[in-house]
C-alpha cells in the first residue's frame, strides 16, 4: 500500500505545531497502524530527519498508552480496538490519513502526537482507591459474598485502560466515562461502598479542576471506547454524586 | 440542566393542554377562560415566576457549560468525524436551544407582553389574537420550524436528563428512551397541528 | 570462587519466614519518616512495594518510564494468579503449591524462597479483594477458580482474561492513595540510567526526565529495582515495546550479581510474525491447546503451495498432515509442557515445514474439536440425524462460548477466521526467570539494593509455571520486601538525608551524560531498531529454544561484533535535552547488547538441559531435557568485571531438603 500521511508535528508544548505531509510506500496490509508509523520513522531517520513521536507500549491493546486521532476518530475507524490493534487493511491503497494527537485542554501536547494524561492520575489520587492498608491481615477473601452480577459489572467497569479516547472524542472534552468507570467499579463492590460518598465527591472535584468539559450525553465516548465501557457507568456516577451531595454532612 | 429541563417539559405539556383548547369549537370561550385563569390565579403567578427563573437558569447554565466546554478543547481537530459516533442533534443542543430561545422571545413579545403588560383593547380576546396570528403564513412557518427544533431538542433532552439524574437501568433504559421520544413527538405534533389547522381551516 | 550467602533462616521450612519476621529489626514509625526509599518500576512488584512502603511511613520516590504507573507491562498478563487457598477443597495446600513450583522450575530454585511464596499467596487474594479487585465469582458470591497447566488442583484466581490488568490496577489504586497523601512522590516518564553507590551502599539513582531530557539526581537510603524482565533482548517478544533491562543491567555493572541469565521462557502459542516490519508478538492463551490440534503438512510441496496461497490448509487431506506432537508424544499429545511444544514447533519449521511466508508458523486446528463438540451438542438437543453443516454450526457455538474473545483477537490481528481455517501460531519469548541475584531478604549483592518481581531471579528456577508471575510480583511487593527492608534500614535512622552534591553523584551523572552525548553525536548510518533486530535474530537462532555449544560460541562472537558496529554506526536523531524516544531506545539496546552476550555465556556454561534452557547436547534418546544435578544444581551468579565474556561466576549451591530431585517426564 502507498499512503499519504498528514501528521501533526509540534516540537514541544510551547511550539505552535502544524500538519505535515509524508509519503510511505510498500506498507503491508497485515501490519498494524503503529508498525506503519515505525516504517515512516525508519525512513525519516535514514533521511536524517526527526522521527514522529507517538506514545505506545504493550501493542496488544491493554496498557492504554497509545492514542492518536486518525481520520477524525479516536483510535481510528475500527471499533473496539486501540490504535495498536488497528491494522492497515482497514485502509485503502492511495488513502490520505490524518493523524492528530488527543485534543483537550487537560491533555497538553508534549511533542508531536504525544500528550500528557497525568490529569487522569491526579483524579485517581483524589479518590480512585479503597482505603485499606496492604497488611495482608484483612479478612479472608471469601468472607463477604458478592453477587456475581455485581462482580461482573464491577469488572466490566474496571477494564478501562485509561487511554483517554473518551475525552478525545467527546465534543466537550469530558472525562466522565473514565471517572465514572472507576467510581462504578468501587460503588458496585461492598469493599468500595464504605467510602463511596467521599470518593465520588473528591474524584469529580478533581476532574473539574483539571479543565475537562461537561457531559452532554451525546454517547460518543461509549462508541469510541476501545474497551466498550458503558454509559451506564456515567448514570451510576451521577446517581452516586447526587446521593453524595444530598446526604453528605461535609461542608463541601 | 436536567432539572430545569424536565420542569420546562412539564410546563410544555401544560401549555399544550391550554393550546388544544383553541381547537374546541366554542368560539374560544374555553381558551379565553383558561387564559384568564392563568393570569388571575395566585398559584399560577408563582409558578410563572418559577417558570421564568427556570428558563433563565436553563439558559444561563447552558451558556456556562458551553463556555466551559469550548475551553476544554482550545485546539480543534483538523479532521473530525463526530457523525461516526453520535447524532447531530445530541451534539447541537446549544444551537437548537438558541433557536428555541429566539422563538420564545418572539412568542412572549407577541402574547405575554401584549396581554399582560399592555393589556388588551376592549373588544380583543386572546383567542382572537391567536387566530389572527395563525392566519399569517410566515408566523406559522416560524412557529412550526421552532417546534420541530424543539422536538429534536427534547428527543435528546429527556433521556439525557434521566441519564444525568442517574435514573438508569438496563431493563428500563429502552422505555425511558422511547417515552422521551414519544413525549417529544407528542409535544411537537400537538403544537404544530394547531397553527396548521387554524391556517388551513380559518384562512 | 566465593560462596554466596543466601541468608536463609534456620529452622524447619514452614517456620522459617515466621521466625525470620519475628527476629528481624524494625524501624519505628517516627524514624521511618526520616528514611527515603526509591522504587524503580511500577508493575505488580514495584507498585505494591511502593504502596506498602509508603503506608508503613517511608518516604517513597517511585519511577516509571511510562506516562502513568498504571501502564506497566504486568497489565498484559492474562490467565490468573495462583494461591493455595484450597477453596475448591481439592487437596491444595501451601506444601503442594511449593512442591509444584519447585518441580515446575525443574529443581533450579531456592526451596526457602518458594515456600515463603506459597505461604503468603493466600494473603495476596485477601488483600486484592479488600482493595476492590473484581475477581471472577460464582453465583453463590464466592470466588471462582480455574486450573492451570502443570498442576492437579484448581488454585488459579482470575478476572476473565485480564487478571494482570485488574491486579495492577489494584496496586496502582493503592499507590494512588499514597500519592494523594504525598507519601509517594511519583516520577512518571522518568528512566533510571545509573545506580549511585556511596560507601559501598546503594544510595540513589540518576534518572532522565523523558519529557525534558533533564538528568536528575535522586538519593535514598535504599533502592528497590522492580523493573521487570529482559525478554526484549530478543527484539520480538510478548513484552511491551518499552520493557528493558537497563535498571537491572546498570546495577549489575555496579556490582550486583546477575543470576541464571540464560533461563528464558518461550511460550508456544503466539501469533506468528507477519512480515519484516513486525514490532512485537501477541500471546494466545495456552488454554487453546486443550481443543486445538497442532500440525504441519507432511509433504514439502504442500508447504510451498500453502505459502504461495495456491492451497488452503483445509485442502490438505488428513493423511497428508503431520500432527507432530501427537506423533512424538502419544501420551500427552498437544498438551505437552510449554518448552516441549515450543521446541517441537521449531524443529518442524527448521526442517522447512513452516506454513506461512516467513516459514515460522504451524497450524493450531480446531476443526476436529468443532465437530466433536457439535456432535455432543446435537445429541444433547436430541438431533441424532443432524447434518454435517448443522453439527459444525453447533460446534462453532461451543467453541465460541469457550474461546470467543481469543478468536476475535486473532481475527483482528490476522484477518483470518479461525472458525473456518486453522490458526497459525509460533513460539515467542515471554518471560525471563533469570535476573538479579537476591538473598532471602530480596537484597542483591549491593547492600541497600533490592530486586523484586521478574527483575530478580528468585522463585521460578529454570521454568515458570502459569499464573505464578503475578503471585511472585505481589508477594515480593506487598508481603516480603516491606518486612525485610526494615532490617537493613534500621541502621539508617540517624543517617539523615543523603546529599546529592557528592563526588559519587557527580561521577554517576557525568557518566550518564557522556553516554547520552556519545549517541547523539555519533552521526552513524543506521537506526537503533536496525541493530536491535539483528541482535534479536542472533539471540533467537542461537540462544533461543534449543542451544548448543557451537551456536552459543558463534552467538558470543556475533554479538560482540554487532556491539562494536552498533557503537560505531548507530544513528540517534534529535538532542539529549528533549523528548527523544530514539535516544531512550539507544541506551536500552546498548545494554541488551551486553546482556545478550552474558546470556550466551551462561547458557554455554550450563552443560545440562533444564526447564527453559535446552542444550541439544544434553538430551535423552527421545529428545527430553537431561538435567545434571550432580554438577549443575546451583544458581549461576555472574559478577561484572568489565566485559560480558569475562564475568566471574559465583555458585550458590541449591540444597533440596524437602523435595526429592526427580526427572520430569511427560511421556
Amino acid at each position: 500500500m502507498n499512503l499519504t500521511l498528514k501528521i501533526w508535528r509540534q516540537k514541544n508544548k510551547n511550539d505552535k505545531g502544524r500538519l505535515e505531509t509524508y509519503q510511505v510506500s510498500n506498507i503491508s496490509p497485515d501490519s498494524s497502524f503503529l508498525e506503519m508509523l515505525d516504517v515512516l520513522n525508519e525512513q525519516l531517520i535514514n533521511e536524517g530527519k526527526e522521527p514522529v513521536a507517538f506514545d505506545h507500549d504493550c501493542r496488544e491493546g491493554i496498557c492504554g498508552m497509545c492514542s492518536l486521532y486518525i481520520n477524525g476518530e479516536a483510535h481510528g475507524p475500527d471499533r473496539g480496538v486501540t490504535t495498536c490493534q488497528l491494522h492497515m487493511r482497514k485502509f485503502k491503497d492511495g488513502d490520505t490519513i490524518y493523524i492528530e494527537p488527543w485534543r483537550s485542554a487537560a491533555f497538553p501536547v508534549i511533542k508531536d502526537l504525544v500528550v500528557d494524561r497525568s490529569a487522569f492520575d491526579r483524579i485517581m489520587a483524589a479518590g480512585g482507591f479503597v482505603s485499606v492498608n496492604t497488611s495482608g491481615n484483612t479478612q479472608d477473601a471469601n468472607n463477604i459474598p458478592i453477587p456475581k452480577d455485581d462482580a461482573d459489572k464491577a469488572f466490566d467497569a474496571a477494564t478501562c485502560i485509561g487511554c483517554g479516547a473518551c475525552v478525545a472524542t467527546c465534543k466537550n472534552g469530558s472525562a466522565m466515562l473514565f471517572v465514572s468507570a472507576k467510581v462504578s467499579q468501587f460503588a458496585l463492590l461492598p469493599q468500595g461502598k464504605v467510602e463511596a460518598t467521599r470518593r465520588v465527591h473528591n474524584m469529580v472535584k478533581q476532574m473539574d479542576e483539571e479543565g475537562f468539559g461537561n457531559c452532554s450525553n451525546t454517547g460518543a465516548c461509549e462508541v469510541e471506547c476501545p474497551k466498550g465501557i458503558s454509559l451506564e457507568n456515567i448514570a451510576r456516577m451521577n446517581r452516586e454524586y447526587l446521593k453524595a451531595s444530598i446526604i453528605s454532612e461535609d461542608e463541601e | 440542566m436536567a432539572l430545569t429541563g424536565l420542569f420546562l417539559v412539564v410546563f410544555l405539556l401544560e401549555h399544550l393542554y391550554g393550546n388544544l383548547l383553541l381547537l374546541k369549537p366554542d368560539g374560544g370561550a374555553a381558551f379565553n377562560e383558561y387564559s384568564h385563569n392563568m393570569t388571575s390565579n395566585v398559584f399560577i403567578r408563582i409558578v410563572e415566576i418559577l417558570l421564568f427563573l427556570g428558563i433563565l437558569a436553563h439558559v444561563v447554565n447552558a451558556l456556562r457549560l458551553t463556555i466551559e466546554n469550548k475551553k476544554a478543547r482550545p485546539v480543534k481537530y483538523a479532521v473530525n468525524k463526530p457523525a461516526a459516533n453520535s447524532s447531530w442533534f445530541s451534539r447541537n443542543m446549544g444551537l437548537t436551544g438558541s433557536i428555541i430561545l429566539v422563538f420564545i422571545v418572539i412568542h412572549l413579545s407577541d402574547y405575554f407582553f401584549e396581554y399582560r403588560v399592555e393589556g388588551l383593547d376592549g373588544d380583543e380576546t386572546i383567542y382572537g389574537e391567536v387566530i389572527e396570528s395563525f392566519k399569517n403564513l410566515w408566523y406559522v412557518i416560524i412557529y412550526i420550524v421552532a417546534f420541530i427544533f424543539l422536538g429534536f431538542h427534547l428527543n435528546h433532552a429527556i433521556q439525557s436528563a434521566f441519564q444525568t439524574l442517574g435514573i438508569n437501568h438496563p431493563k428500563y433504559n429502552p422505555i425511558i428512551k422511547k417515552t422521551g421520544a414519544a413525549l417529544a413527538f407528542i409535544i411537537t405534533i400537538g403544537f404544530t397541528f394547531i397553527p396548521l389547522y387554524i391556517y388551513f381551516t380559518m384562512h | 570462587m566465593s560462596t554466596l550467602d543466601s541468608k536463609i533462616p534456620e529452622g524447619p521450612i514452614k517456620d522459617k519466614w515466621t521466625n525470620h519476621k519475628n527476629n528481624i529489626r524494625l524501624v519505628n514509625p517516627a524514624n521511618k519518616r526520616l528514611i527515603d526509599v526509591i522504587v524503580v518500576g511500577t508493575g505488580l512488584a514495584g507498585g505494591s512495594a511502593a504502596a506498602s512502603l509508603a503506608e508503613l511511613g517511608y518516604n517513597v520516590k517511585a519511577f516509571c518510564f511510562q506516562d502513568s504507573p498504571r501502564r506497566a507491562h504486568s497489565i498484559a498478563a492474562q490467565g490468573g494468579i495462583n494461591a493455595a487457598k484450597n477453596y475448591q477443597n481439592d487437596g491444595d495446600s501451601i506444601y503442594r503449591l511449593f512442591y509444584d513450583t519447585v518441580k515446575g522450575g525443574d529443581y533450579r530454585s531456592r526451596e526457602a524462597n518458594v515456600y515463603r511464596l506459597a505461604e503468603v499467596s493466600g494473603n495476596i487474594i485477601d488483600q486484592c479483594v479488600a482493595q476492590g479487585v473484581p475477581f471472577a465469582r460464582e453465583y453463590g458470591g464466592l470466588l471462582d477458580n480455574r486450573s492451570f497447566g502443570g498442576v492437579q488442583v484448581s488454585r488459579t484466581f482470575y478476572a476473565k482474561g485480564q487478571t494482570g490488568q485488574q491486579l495492577l490496577l489494584g496496586a496502582y489504586s493503592a499507590m494512588s492513595r499514597q500519592i494523594g497523601k504525598g507519601r509517594i512522590k511519583m516520577y512518571d516518564r522518568h528512566e533510571m540510567l545509573e545506580l549511585v553507590i556511596v560507601d559501598g551502599k546503594a544510595r540513589g539513582i540518576i534518572a532522565r526526565n523523558l519529557i525534558t531530557g533533564e538528568i536528575e539526581r535522586h538519593s535514598a537510603h535504599a533502592v528497590v529495582l522492580a523493573s521487570g524482565g529482559y525478554g526484549n533482548v530478543f527484539f520480538l517478544s510478548t513484552n511491551a515495546m518499552g520493557s528493558n533491562a537497563t535498571a537491572a543491567w546498570r546495577a549489575h555493572k555496579k556490582g550486583a550479581y546477575f543470576a541464571n541469565p540464560c533461563f528464558t521462557q518461550i511460550h508456544p502459542t503466539c501469533i506468528p510474525r507477519s512480515g519484516e516490519h513486525q514490532s512485537k508478538l501477541t500471546l494466545m492463551s495456552e488454554s487453546l491447546r486443550n481443543d486445538g490440534r497442532i500440525w504441519v503438512p507432511k509433504k514439502k510441496e504442500d508447504v510451498l503451495a500453502i505459502r504461495e496461497g495456491k492451497k488452503k490448509p483445509t485442502d490438505i487431506p488428513e493423511e497428508d498432515r503431520d500432527y507432530y506432537l501427537e506423533r512424538r508424544y502419544p501420551a500427552f499429545g498437544n498438551l505437552v509442557p510449554r518448552d516441549v511444544a515450543s521446541r517441537a514447533a521449531k524443529e518442524r519449521c527448521d526442517a522447512g515445514y513452516g506454513v506461512n511466508a516467513t516459514g515460522e508458523a504451524v497450524f493450531l486446528d480446531f476443526s476436529s474439536a468443532i465437530m466433536r463438540y457439535g456432535r455432543e451438542k446435537a445429541n444433547m438437543l436430541g438431533e441424532h440425524n443432524a447434518s454435517e453443516e448443522r453439527i459444525k454450526e453447533l460446534g462453532k457455538e461451543v467453541i465460541e462460548a469457550k474461546y470467543g474473545n481469543l478468536f476475535q483477537m486473532y481475527q483482528k490481528i490476522t484477518d483470518d477466521n479461525p472458525y473456518e481455517t486453522p490458526m497459525m501460531i509460533y513460539p515467542a519469548v515471554h518471560y525471563t526467570m533469570g535476573g538479579l541475584w537476591v538473598d532471602y531478604n530480596l537484597m542483591t549483592t549491593i547492600p541497600g539494593l533490592y530486586a523484586a518481581g521478574e527483575c530478580n531471579f528468585s522463585d521460578h528456577g529454570a521454568n515458570r509455571l502459569g499464573a505464578s508471575a503475578l503471585m511472585q510480583g505481589l508477594a515480593d511487593g506487598y508481603f516480603v520486601l516491606p518486612y525485610t527492608i526494615g532490617d537493613y534500614l534500621a541502621d539508617d535512622i540517624r543517617t539523615g538525608p543523603i546529599p546529592t552534591d557528592t563526588p559519587e553523584f557527580d561521577e554517576a551523572e557525568k557518566s550518564v551524560k557522556e553516554r547520552l552525548n556519545k549517541f547523539i553525536n555519533n552521526n552513524g548510518k543506521h537506526s537503533v531498531d536496525y541493530y536491535h533486530r539483528q541482535l534479536g535474530n542472533i539471540m533467537w537462532n542461537y540462544v533461543g529454544m534449543a542451544r548448543n555449544a557451537e551456536g552459543l560460541k558463534k552467538a558470543i562472537s556475533d554479538i560482540r561484533a554487532l556491539r562494536d558496529e552498533y557503537h560505531k554506526n548507530v544513528r540517534v536523531p534529535g538532542s539529549a535535552d528533549e523528548f527523544n524516544p530514539e535516544l531512550e531506545k539507544a541506551t536500552r539496546v546498548a545494554d541488551f547488547l551486553e546482556l545478550g552476550e552474558l546470556m550466551a555465556v551462561d547458557a554455554l556454561n550450563r552443560n545440562e538441559s533444564c526447564g527453559g534452557h535446552f542444550r541439544e547436547e544434553y538430551q535423552t534418546e527421545d529428545g527430553e531435557a537431561l538435567r545434571d544435578d550432580k554438577n549443575y544444581a546451583y544458581v549461576a551468579a555472574w559478577e561484572w568485571t568489565g566485559d560480558p565474556s569475562e564475568e566471574k561466576l559465583h555458585k550458590e549451591e541449591l540444597k533440596f531438603e524437602y523435595i526429592e530431585l526427580k526427572t520430569r517426564s511427560y511421556k
